[in-house]
């Protein structure tokens, strides 16, 4: 069971899957980023994984790629989990959307464009969700300057 | 039953501003803007244990045209300030401003680009009250100092011009 996912994934995409690892039942499968819309297609419908309980992601500023999207699945028919991991960089980053898929999925990418400003391709509805019209940036990348404020009103002194 | 079988018609001989600050710090009605887990420790204070009717201000009024203190309670971030102001702008005078735990006095901990640090920043403020939630005590004890603060005023003050 420890690897059967791992092994299931790997021989159905050899060339995409970059890493992936087992710590204590705790899965882990990195792919590369123009393969993660077939591979999440592939977990939902050969592998059971008919929930995405979180899609979010981190800035490894200065990596390149600097982004890690990260995607938790769970299969409610079988009780198994799995954490799909890619890479995403550039000047503007962009995955594709598991929107499709996953309805779930609508509002976790919205907030991963608003924190991180990564786009995903297929979205029905791209906007900011936590973050107010005008917002400038991304502030949970790790350029945002700390103590920069966009205030709405002006502010007394 | 009371003074008025003893005295019968009669009349007593005060000072305007004693009278008109009796009445208000005795009715203080409240407009509970509750943001975040501060507002447990307000219920706290405002229900039976520490009761701060005892004060005269157990009153909550949720339309802000009514209300004379407005309880800031928890959290504000830039998102929420034009809303804050706004009901600060609908209440009429005379009001007060009682900033609730350390969030709404400084931002507290949350020193981050969404939150506002201090509520002051946005709107006058009268008492802060200190605590990461602040002990109905401490309500209380800002409640009696807001009382102490409106009885010191005149109606002649510029801001009732």
């Amino acid at each position: 069971m420890t690897s059967y996912l791992i092994e299931n994934v790997r021989s159905k995409f050899p060339d995409a899957v970059l890493e992936a690892h087992s710590f204590r039942g705790d899965e882990t499968v990195v792919v590369k980023k123009e393969a993660l819309a077939d591979v999440a297609a592939f977990l939902r419908d050969s592998l059971g994984f008919d929930m995405l309980m979180d899609l979010t992601a981190a800035d490894y500023l200065p990596r390149e790629p600097r982004f890690e999207l990260v995607c938790h699945f769970y299969s409610t028919r079988h009780n198994y989990r799995l954490r799909l991991k890619c890479p995403v960089g550039g000047e503007q980053p962009s995955a594709a959307s598991l929107t499709p898929l996953w309805p779930g999925a609508n509002w976790f990418e919205r907030e991963v464009w608003d924190m991180y400003g990564i786009r995903f391709e297929g979205h029905p509805d791209l906007r900011r969700v936590l973050m107010y019209d005008g917002f400038e940036g991304h502030p949970l990348r790790k350029d945002y300057p700390l103590k920069k404020r966009q205030p709405r009103i002006a502010h007394r002194d | 039953m009371g003074l008025e079988t003893a005295f019968g018609h009669s009349y007593l001989t005060t000072r305007l501003d004693e009278a008109v600050n009796w009445a208000r710090k005795y009715s203080l009605f409240n407009y509970p803007f509750v943001t975040a887990c501060c507002g447990m420790e307000f219920m706290s204070a405002f229900a039976s244990t520490y009761d701060i009717s005892r004060f005269g201000a157990e009153y909550p009024r949720f339309s802000p045209r009514q209300a004379d203190v407005l309880f800031v309670v928890g959290t504000v971030n830039e998102k929420l300030a034009p809303v804050l102001k706004r009901v600060y702008d609908q209440m009429c005078e005379p009001k007060w401003v009682v900033s609730f735990g350390v969030c709404a006095t400084s931002g507290g901990f949350y020193d981050n680009y969404a939150t506002v640090q201090g509520i002051d920043k946005i709107i006058p403020v009268d008492i802060y009250i200190p605590g990461c939630p602040p002990r109905p005590e401490a309500v209380l004890d800002a409640l009696v100092k807001l009382q102490q603060k409106v009885s010191r005023e005149s109606v002649l003050d510029k801001k009732y011009k």
